[in-house]
Order: C-alpha cells, then sequence, then structure tokens
C-alpha cells in the first residue's frame, strides 16, 4: 500500500539482483522492518541513461547475474507474500517492459501485488497506452516531475499521476551530491498547485540530515544510491548494512523533532 | 500510403510509421521543446537558412561531385556507377552537414557549450571543427575501444580544441559514448546544447538532422538527371545510424521506381553480437534506445544486445526511426555486407578509382559489387562515399596483408 502517514516517509530503492535475486530479497525484508514506506524495486537495464555511476554498477552486476524482469516481478510477489502492508513500485527502463507488453507487464504487476511502477524514459507525452492498461490493473502510475518542467507539464504530469509524484530535486543523474539544490523546495510548491498527491523528492539525498531537511518540506524522501552503495560495500551482510542506514536516517528524524 | 506523404505527416508528430517520439527522462522534455521550436523558426527564417546555404558552400566545399567511376563500371560490368562524393567535404565525411546545421541553431538558441558522441570519430571531428570555428566550449564522448581504433581522429579533435572524454562502460563504443553524452546533457541541460550526430534520439534529432543531411539527396537527384539524362535505377547507402543513408535517399523517397538500398554492418556472423544488422541478424526487434523508439538489438528480456563491426561508425545496436518505417513500409530495403566484403569493396575502389573510402561507406561499395554485375548496362547505380579512408588507415594495415 502507498501510505505516507509520517512524514517524511522513506522511499527506498534497491537494483534487484544486486548481487543476487535471493540477497535482494533479504534486503528488501529488512529495508521494510527498519522503516521503508515504499520499496522501488529497480528492474537493471543495459543503458541507465538516468544514473550516476554507482547505480550503472549495481545494474552490470545484477545483469552479469542473469537478472530479468520476471525475476523481478516474481521476487515482488514474494515480498507481498511477506509484507502484505508494505508500498511496493517497479522502477524500471522502457524497454523490457516494452519487450514483455505492456499489457503482460501490468497484468502481471497486479498479479504479483505490487501498487505501481515508473518508468524513467516515459514521460506522460507517449505514456497513453500504459496509463490505460495501469488503471485498468488499479496499479499507480508514478511520473517524474523536474525542476525544468515548465507549469503546463506539471499540469499533464499531476493528471496523470497515481500514488505519488516523484520530484527530481536537480538536473542531473541519480548519485548522492553534497547539498540538495534550492530548485527541488521550488519544484515542489509549483507541484502542490497542481496536485494533492503526496510529493516524494529524490536523487542525491544520502545523509540523515539531508533526509530530514528535505523532509520538511517534501512528503517522502527517496533514496537510492545512497543504499546501492551499502550494498556494494557491505558484500555478505548486505542486509544489515542496509537496515543500519535506513535506521539512521529515521533516528536522525526522530531526535531532530524531539529535540525542537 | 504515399511515402512522401507518411513522411510529411511523421514530420509533425515526429513519428516515422510507429517509430520514433520521444523517450527520455522528463528532465530533458524542456530541453527538446525549446530545440523542435528553435529549429521550426530556424527553418522558415530566410536569413538562416542562407546563411547555412552559404557556410555548406564556402567553408564545408558543397557541392560535392556526382563522379562517374567509368574504370569501376567496366570492372563489374554492369549498371553505370556514380559515386557521390561527400568524402570531399572538410572534415572527411558528410558529418559536417548537421554540423554546421546545428552550429547555427546552437548559436540562434544562445547555448555556448557543445556536447557530441562520436564512433569513427568523423562526428566528433567535424563537431570540434565547428565548435572551433564558432568559439564554443566542445565536449566529444568517445568509447574506449573507438578512441584506441580510431585514435588518429582522437589527436585531430584535440587539435581542434575539444576535450575528448573517454567513455569505458558497456562495450566502450558509440552506444556508450550516446549514453554519456545523455547524462551529460541531462546535468547542463540549461546551457547546453547536444549535437547529435545521427538521425537517432527523440524527436526533433531524427527530423532536424535528415533535414540538415538531405542537401546529398537534393544535389545528387539534380546532378544525375543532369549528367546520366534518367533517375537512378538504384541508390546505395551504408546505415549505422543512417544519417547518409536518410541523406541521400530522402529527395528520392517520392521517385517509386528508385530503389533505396541501405546496407547495414553485418560483422563476423548473423549471430548476435558478432554483427551489427538490426533488421537482418539475429536479436533485432522494435524497441527504445537513446529516447527513441526503433529497431534494437537485444536478447529476449529486452537487454540491449553487444555489437560488433570493423566499422566504428556502423557499430551501433539501433537504427534510425525513420529507417525502422521505411524498412516496415517495403519503400527502403536493407542488406548487410561482412567486415571481409567490406574490406575487399576498400581494396577494390582504391585499386581501380584512386579512392580510399572510409569502412562504413566501403560497406555500401560491397552491395554495389554483389548488384551492379547483375543489372542492365543501361541501369545507372548511385552509391554515397559518405567518408574518406584516411582515419582507417590503421584498422586497413591491421587487417589487409599487402
Amino acid at each position: 500500500m502507498l501510505r505516507f502517514d509520517h512524514k517524511p516517509a522513506l522511499v527506498a530503492y534497491v537494483t534487484c539482483g544486486d548481487p543476487d535475486m535471493e540477497t535482494t530479497h533479504a534486503i528488501v525484508l529488512a529495508a521494510i522492518d527498519a522503516g521503508a514506506d515504499v520499496v522501488e524495486l529497480g528492474v537493471p537495464f543495459s543503458d541507465p541513461i538516468a544514473d550516476g555511476p554507482v547505480i550503472q554498477r549495481a545494474s552490470e552486476r545484477a545483469l552479469r547475474a542473469g537478472t530479468t524482469l520476471k525475476q523481478v516481478l516474481t521476487l515482488a510477489r514474494a515480498v507481498r507474500a511477506a509484507r502484505p502492508r508494505s508500498g511496493l513500485i517497479i522502477f524500471s527502463y522502457l524497454n523490457p517492459i516494452l519487450r514483455l507488453g505492456v499489457a503482460r507487464f501490468c497484468a502481471a504487476a497486479a498479479d504479483a501485488g505490487v501498487d505501481g511502477a515508473l518508468i524513467t524514459d516515459l514521460t506522460v507525452d507517449e505514456a497513453g497506452e500504459y496509463i490505460a492498461s495501469m488503471r485498468q490493473r488499479k496499479l499507480a502510475t508514478v511520473f517524474l516531475a523536474a525542476p525544468t518542467s515548465p507549469d503546463a507539464r506539471l499540469a499533464k504530469i499531476a493528471e496523470a499521476s497515481r500514488g505519488f509524484i516523484y520530484a527530481v530535486s536537480r538536473t542531473g543523474v541519480t548519485g548522492t551530491h553534497a547539498d540538495v539544490s534550492s530548485d527541488a523546495q521550488a519544484l515542489v510548491e509549483r507541484i502542490r498547485k497542481f496536485s494533492r498527491l503526496p510529493v516524494a523528492v529524490g536523487f542525491g539525498i544520502s545523509t540523515p540530515e539531508q533526509f530530514v531537511d528535505v523532509g520538511k518540506w517534501a512528503d517522502a524522501v527517496v533514496v537510492g544510491s545512497a543504499i546501492v552503495e551499502r550494498i556494494e560495500k557491505n558484500l555478505g551482510r548486505e542486509a544489515a548494512a542496509v537496515a543500519q542506514f535506513i535506521g539512521s536516517l529515521h533516528r536522525h528524524a526522530t531526535s531532530t523533532v524531539s529535540s525542537r | 500510403m504515399c511515402a512522401r506523404s507518411s513522411s510529411a505527416v511523421a514530420a509533425v508528430a515526429g513519428r516515422f510509421g510507429a517509430y520514433g517520439g520521444r523517450y527520455v527522462p522528463e528532465t530533458l522534455v524542456a530541453a527538446l521543446e525549446e530545440l523542435e521550436l528553435a529549429y521550426a523558426a530556424a527553418k522558415r527564417d530566410r536569413k538562416f537558412q542562407r546563411e547555412l546555404q552559404e557556410m555548406l558552400v564556402q567553408y564545408a566545399g558543397r557541392p560535392t561531385p556526382l563522379y562517374f567511376a567509368a574504370r569501376l563500371t567496366r570492372e563489374l560490368g554492369g549498371a553505370k556507377i556514380y559515386l557521390k562524393r561527400e568524402d570531399l567535404l572538410h572534415t572527411g565525411a558528410h558529418k559536417i552537414n548537421n554540423c554546421i546545421g546545428q552550429a547555427l541553431l546552437a548559436r540562434r538558441m544562445k547555448k555556448r557549450r557543445i556536447i557530441a558522441e562520436t564512433g569513427a570519430g568523423q562526428h566528433g571531428v567535424a563537431t570540434a571543427t565547428v565548435c572551433a570555428l564558432f568559439g564554443f566550449e566542445c565536449v566529444v564522448y568517445m568509447g574506449t575501444e573507438d578512441m584506441r581504433r580510431q585514435d588518429l581522429n582522437v589527436f585531430r579533435m584535440r587539435l581542434l580544441g575539444a576535450e575528448v572524454r573517454g567513455v569505458a562502460s558497456g562495450s566502450r563504443t558509440l552506444k556508450d559514448a550516446i549514453n554519456e553524452a545523455m547524462r551529460d546533457w541531462v546535468t547542463n541541460v540549461r546551457g547546453t546544447h547536444y549535437l547529435l550526430g545521427s538521425v537517432l534520439g527523440a524527436h526533433p534529432y531524427p527530423m532536424m538532422v535528415r533535414d540538415f543531411q538531405s542537401v546529398i539527396g537534393r544535389e545528387a537527384r539534380k546532378q544525375v538527371m543532369k549528367q546520366a539524362g534518367k533517375l537512378p535505377t538504384a541508390v546505395i547507402a551504408c546505415v549505422g545510424g543512417g544519417s547518409n543513408a536518410i541523406g541521400i535517399f530522402h529527395q528520392f523517397i517520392g521517385d517509386q521506381r528508385v530503389q533505396l538500398i541501405g546496407v547495414e554492418a553485418g560483422g563476423r556472423s548473423a549471430r548476435i553480437g558478432e554483427h551489427a544488422a538490426r533488421f537482418l541478424g539475429e536479436g533485432g526487434a522494435p524497441g527504445v534506445l537513446q529516447g527513441t523508439y526503433s529497431y534494437v538489438l537485444q536478447d529476449e528480456a529486452g537487454q540491449v544486445a553487444n555489437t560488433h563491426s570493423v566499422s566504428a561508425g556502423l557499430d551501433y545496436p539501433a537504427i534510425g526511426p525513420e529507417h525502422a518505417g521505411l524498412h516496415d513500409s517495403g519503400r527502403a530495403k536493407y542488406v548487410a555486407a561482412s567486415d571481409a566484403e567490406a574490406l575487399a569493396a576498400c581494396t577494390l575502389l582504391a585499386r581501380t578509382e584512386g579512392i580510399i573510402p572510409a569502412l562504413e561507406s566501403s560497406h555500401a561499395v560491397a552491395e554495389l559489387v554483389k548488384r551492379a554485375p547483375r543489372m542492365k548496362k543501361s541501369d545507372v547505380i548511385i552509391v554515397n562515399i559518405s567518408g574518406r579512408g584516411d582515419k582507417d588507415i590503421g584498422i586497413l594495415r591491421e587487417n589487409l596483408r599487402l
């Protein structure tokens, strides 16, 4: 379920199949138990044009392990069975979904029990068939909004989105960044003119301090590369490392609120 | 449907039949819309067109000759062979046509930082050249494998003042260079123009690059009517992304009797990973790569396949969407030439006509060698010699024992 009842909610991204599917399964359950409200199950792709080096490397490792979209959907079903109330989103580039077939993907995703999907290189302009298929299966269509999107596009994005809107914090690829750009807050404010959906802010958020700062004006914070990097650097104890990291985000959030 | 009218419809929506479109991260959409509007305005602007025309003549060296290859015609013993000599242009290939157009456009959009990808290095050199001429900052992304096999062009780009950034991810070739250029663009989109070198990518690139390259076919059609007194039976061009092919095909699309033949890189074999033949080899299927919907070499799970060609400029897993449309409608035919056939054709043209074609263009010559002898002496055939082979001397030396 996509619920954002405490603020800031945490949306956690993992590249599935890095280092293998069994480990991803353990990582996702650990992330949920440590306080991830929504997990984005990333489908690795050979040409991740929107991703920085961390997720590029994870995608290469996952593809070398033979990861496919079908396997990610199987993983989603297992996670759903184990954690019936958590939020689950498929996060993919378009081509693996086209290859499976948009209608077949939507049917399989609904069957696996996910809440929705986000396709990095599919904008609202090209998404007619996808939106129709997703609606039919009662799946949320999450779209990206960017600092470069003019208001007219934000209106279209708001209309096409379900579940939440993913605000890209800055122009650029995924990856950690020292500061969260001032673009991000302005974008969230602009999105709110067009939509009452929760807004999650992502791209470059990696520290407990950034998590708390962004949480002051966004409904949810997406953490991706920082999690994937912990998986990369903690071979053999990936799930524990991710749980610990997510715990540190939440602890910082709690302590900041209570000390106010 | 008549091909001419379908291409007019496609120009409005960025579609060529089912193919084309705009599949990019949201961050880039505003820049693509800005480019689309700026290009539409420039296209109508007489001053822009006059300046473009003048630079093509004074700087690039247009028009290029349509050369009657008498010795090669005798040697192959069939159709009369004409070569469209894009290899004689400044910088040595057709790529300069598009680079001049886009540089003028970048200046109009007040973008002073230019990025580009390159495979064989011809587009990189042409981009570095126009950036030197216009005083733009220039960054060219190039796969490290391509930097190795086209090292002369790397040096040429640096000599012209461009920064060449090696890309060591994936197969370290053109596809990976485009990925990295797109990542740069998505990061620096507000002040940077992405000078894409082929009829690839998101709308408006395939249409705009085609327009800038279609000068090749406009000249060739006039020249062949004047010199041979009739339309050609066939027009042959190599197809990587497909800009030289679309450039020479476009003016002939409405001439239904003119066969349009695109030559893909057959590489070592038809097995996936050993070729770059999107229509003919194993693994080609419609899909989305780098912003456009077209034929893409891929596996069952939708992961993009590795490719191989002796020619860096053809070593790419997708093809321009307009070619996908021409393929499906049957208006153009696509064939493949292997590495070995291309190398043999290069040698043949060098020794019969004293013209060393680029390895890319050698694929078109290889198809000519197969086709011309089967045609009548009254037939006329045009081959687009899209670039010259100087850049390939190193590879030729590795492959030919002379």
